[in-house]
């Protein structure tokens, strides 16, 4: 007879991202495991699989010896519907096993919308949402990933916070709950424990304060946890948890292919891009490496695409060696070799003139803002000339296609700047005019708006995000302006999800409440339009009495006290205040290359030096 | 052109026809055995899977045809790199030169198993086996253009019903798969549209041999 869930997998679409059984899928003897982690990616199983921090921190965790860990993704909207009909609990694909049997629930954040997955995850689980509710030592929710930089809207329901790179603290947090179970330790001391463990943040030790007018007017933390809490980082790359035995999906997912990060941290300073401040220092990964594990990955997976990645890859320093080794053995074994994130200098195109050879790729800038002077107060280095040049030689080339994309909104921003963005669209056009080397193909240029959202940890983290009337006043105005522009076609991003997303972004606890009357209301799958609904989300706000507008045109005062405060990403709020001072007096600040600034990030490191 | 037979079973019956092909050429890939590739102007590994399988039913009579690039290597060596190569639920029984042309393959042999949680219905076998020695049968059949009416009768050589549980009533059938075809799973919709009153709670389906068209084994 065929089980519950063989029953419903037929009914369902994409069953196959159900199973689990892909070559390299960690399976392990249970007698033989002490502690099973279920490892949860608050999303689909497509967009899951293609994080490369996922596949990095389970091979991390399967490499211990009486550890099992094992995926957990978001079911679609089908399977969950069938999974509450039929009392189905979620389970973990290797074993089959509810998620609620396991001695540690973790989650992996990087996108604020996907909180609402977090909850409903927890909630198909059959696990008590808040973690005052959970009294036992299993089933310990911990989470980590970009977003848990501001963990603060998390703060109720996630019992740590791993803070940083993970490859060395998840083995040190493992092995504490590995020996806490051992000796029956109930969870508060569990907690104590870790909490000294550098990189822990255990928000049940911090106390928020607020002010008369509302604000945030301190955090206190209890005896014994640190005032502040530094994110972890790996030092020397080169001898950092690789997993060349990649977990190779049978099934379709969005990024299919095998991934090599090639250094982490970013020399450049956008003063919009939380990545940029949040993921230095800069430490870099050697070619040699990068080589051996590029051909170990390929070799062993069989799979046919390799991308390199990083914020900034032009700014590798080896990426002409790595490149000249990758290319022929790629060509000989056809595979494709691409390398997005290139800037649009000389090497940059010889590089992609030589990538060709294999696929055409794609021409995409990002100049963020039509104006210099906008570009630089958010210190986008990135001028007209060297993207009009770059469109030149590629029109020549034979290329008809480019994709730009801009936001709106960004502080200081005025109409002049706006239309300056239709401006240089049209600049585009004219260069392909001038130089297109295959005129009867036409021209496409594919732009796109969207609505900026200020991001902890950054120097635009005390912004007012523009209203969103008037984001899309200005919107319209630049559609209208480049309606009739032949080979144009203009988009901007809806502005609710991304309001959203700003509040989130710099939520304090208060928004916990808003975000579990959500979930109640039946909001999940955020990120995806079929199942978005703004209307849910304002409902939540006001039925628990919190103004969106408090955390996204307010704008935060620069002696407030911000949520993400007991949190330190290695950049010093001094270097953030300074650089946005130097944004609103239209100064760039040169790259971290050219000449440090001294961000403060350095201090996380102890046996290497930032190789900015 | 080397031919394997391979069973689909377990979680890999789930897998779509594009997603096997897939799992394929990455086997071989993974196995060191580099696959030929078609020629134009995006060369895809040179791999073909002769009956598409709808994704959940199981198969023992899969047939894969591929070519590979460089030295010969030999039939079992194949299927053991392969085998190792896979996932688990595809696994390759055998690899041989001088597969039959795909064209004279004509029936299938399946067996569609309906589960009745309750236990089977009294006289569910007979009235079954009753059902399909009626004159026609039309069918609900996906497709391109919507759904459409199809008389199974005609495509059914042989069909027997048995209780092989207190729960399971098996139907194995010799079906037409190709020009024309049908699907073994009409068999199980068949008595769910006819015999309402004993409806399975479920139903599965497995492949368990080809033919061709004068029921001589298809290899």
């Amino acid at each position: 007879m065929t089980d519950l869930l063989g029953r419903i997998l037929p009914t369902v679409q994409k069953p196959a991202r159900y199973t689990g059984g892909e070559f390299n899928e960690i399976q392990k003897d249970p007698a033989s495991v002490r502690v099973n982690v279920a490892f949860c990616f608050p999303d689909t199983y497509e967009i899951g699989m293609s994080n490369l921090g996922i596949r990095i921190l389970y091979g991390v965790m399967n490499e211990m010896e009486g550890v099992w860990c094992q995926r957990v993704f978001a079911p679609w909207a089908d399977m969950e519907e069938a999974m509450v009909r039929h009392g189905l609990p979620l389970w973990a694909l290797e074993s089959r096993r509810p998620v609620r049997e396991f001695d540690m629930i973790a989650f992996s954040i990087g996108y604020e919308m996907s909180y609402s997955n977090i909850l409903n995850m927890l909630r198909l689980a059959g696990v008590p949402l808040l973690a005052r509710e959970r009294k036992g030592l299993g089933g310990i929710v911990f989470a980590g990933g970009v977003c848990a930089f501001n963990p603060e809207p998390l703060a109720e329901f996630i019992d740590f916070f791993s803070l940083g790179e993970g490859e060395e603290s998840t083995v040190e947090i493992v092995s504490l709950y590995d020996r806490a179970k051992a000796g029956g330790w109930e969870k508060e001391r569990f907690l104590r424990e870790a909490a000294k463990i550098p990189g822990v943040y255990v928000p049940s030790f911090y106390r928020h304060e607020y002010g008369a007018d509302g604000t945030l007017s301190a955090i206190v933390p209890e005896d014994g946890v640190p005032a502040v809490v530094s994110k972890r980082i790996v030092e020397d790359l080169d001898k950092a948890f690789f997993p060349t035995k990649m977990l190779v999906p049978s099934t379709e997912i969005v990024h299919d292919r095998a991934n090599l990060e090639v250094f982490r941290g970013c020399i450049r300073g956008c003063r919009f891009c939380q990545a940029g401040f949040s993921c230095r220092p800069v430490r870099k990964k050697s070619a040699e490496v990068l080589y051996r594990q590029a051909v170990e990955t390929l070799e062993d997976s069989g799979i046919n695409e390799l991308t390199l990645s990083s914020l900034s890859t032009s700014d590798y320093r080896e990426l002409e060696e790595l490149t000249d080794k990758l290319l022929p053995y790629c060509g000989e074994k056809r595979i494709n070799l691409s390398v997005p994130s290139l800037r649009a200098d000389n090497f940059s195109r010889q590089l992609t003139a030589r990538l060709q050879t294999q696929h055409k790729s794609s021409l995409t800038f990002a100049p963020e803002a039509g104006s210099q002077r906008l570009r630089d107060v958010i210190n986008k280095n990135l001028t007209e000339e060297e993207i009009l040049t770059t469109c030149a030689i590629a029109f020549a080339g034979g290329w008809n296609s480019v994709k730009l994309y801009f936001m709106l909104g960004l502080p200081t921003e005025t109409e002049e700047d706006v239309l300056a963005i239709a401006e240089l669209i049209e600049k585009v056009a004219a260069v392909w005019r001038a130089n297109a080397s295959n005129k009867k193909r036409g021209l496409r240029i594919h732009a796109a708006a969207a609505y900026f959202v200020p991001k902890p940890h950054t120097p635009f983290q005390w912004e007012k995000q523009l209203p969103m009337e008037e984001y899309l006043r200005r919107a319209r105005l630049l559609k209208e302006r480049l309606r009739n522009v032949r080979g144009v076609e203009f988009n901007y991003h809806s502005p609710e999800l991304s309001r959203l997303e700003a509040v989130f972004a710099r939520g304090d606890r208060r928004v916990g409440a808003v975000l579990r009357r959500a979930v109640e209301k039946e909001a999940r799958l955020d990120g995806w339009d079929e199942f978005f609904s703004y209307q849910t989300w304002l409902e939540a706000f006001q039925e628990c009495g919190v103004d969106p507008e408090y955390y996204t045109c307010r704008g935060f005062g620069e002696d407030e006290v911000l949520p993400w405060d007991a949190i330190d990403v290695g950049v010093d709020k001094a270097f953030l205040l300074r650089e946005r001072k130097r944004a609103h007096q239209g100064l760039t600040t040169r790259d971290c290359r050219a000449g440090c600034s001294g961000c403060g990030a350095d201090k996380l490191l102890r046996e290497v030096k930032c190789d900015a | 052109m080397p031919r394997a037979l391979f069973s689909k079973t377990g979680n890999a019956v789930y897998l779509s026809h594009l997603d096997l092909m897939r799992l394929f050429q990455r086997a071989f890939q993974r196995a060191g055995l580099p696959l030929t590739h078609t020629q134009g102007f995006n060369p895809r590994p040179s791999v073909s899977i002769a009956l598409p399988l709808s994704v959940g039913i199981e198969s023992r009579c899969e047939l894969l045809d591929f070519q590979l690039e460089g030295e010969p290597v030999p039939m079992d060596e194949i299927r053991d790199r392969l085998n190792r190569a896979l996932v688990p639920g595809v696994a390759v029984q055998r690899v041989y030169e001088g597969g039959r042309k795909v064209r004279e393959l004509r029936l299938l042999e399946c067996a569609v198993t309906l589960e009745y949680d309750a236990g089977v219905p009294t006289e569910a076998a007979e009235q079954t086996a009753a059902l399909f020695r009626r004159e026609s049968l039309p069918v609900a059949k996906k497709s391109k253009a919507g759904p459409v009416e199809q008389d199974i009768i005609p495509l059914i050589r042989r069909v027997a019903v048995r209780r092989t549980s207190q729960r399971e009533l098996t139907m194995t059938a010799l079906v037409c798969c190709q020009e024309p075809s049908m699907n073994p799973m009409q068999l199980a919709a068949a008595v769910s549209r006819y015999l309402p009153q004993i409806t399975p709670d479920f139903a599965r389906c497995q492949r368990l041999a080809l033919y061709d068209g004068d029921e001589n084994e298809f290899y």
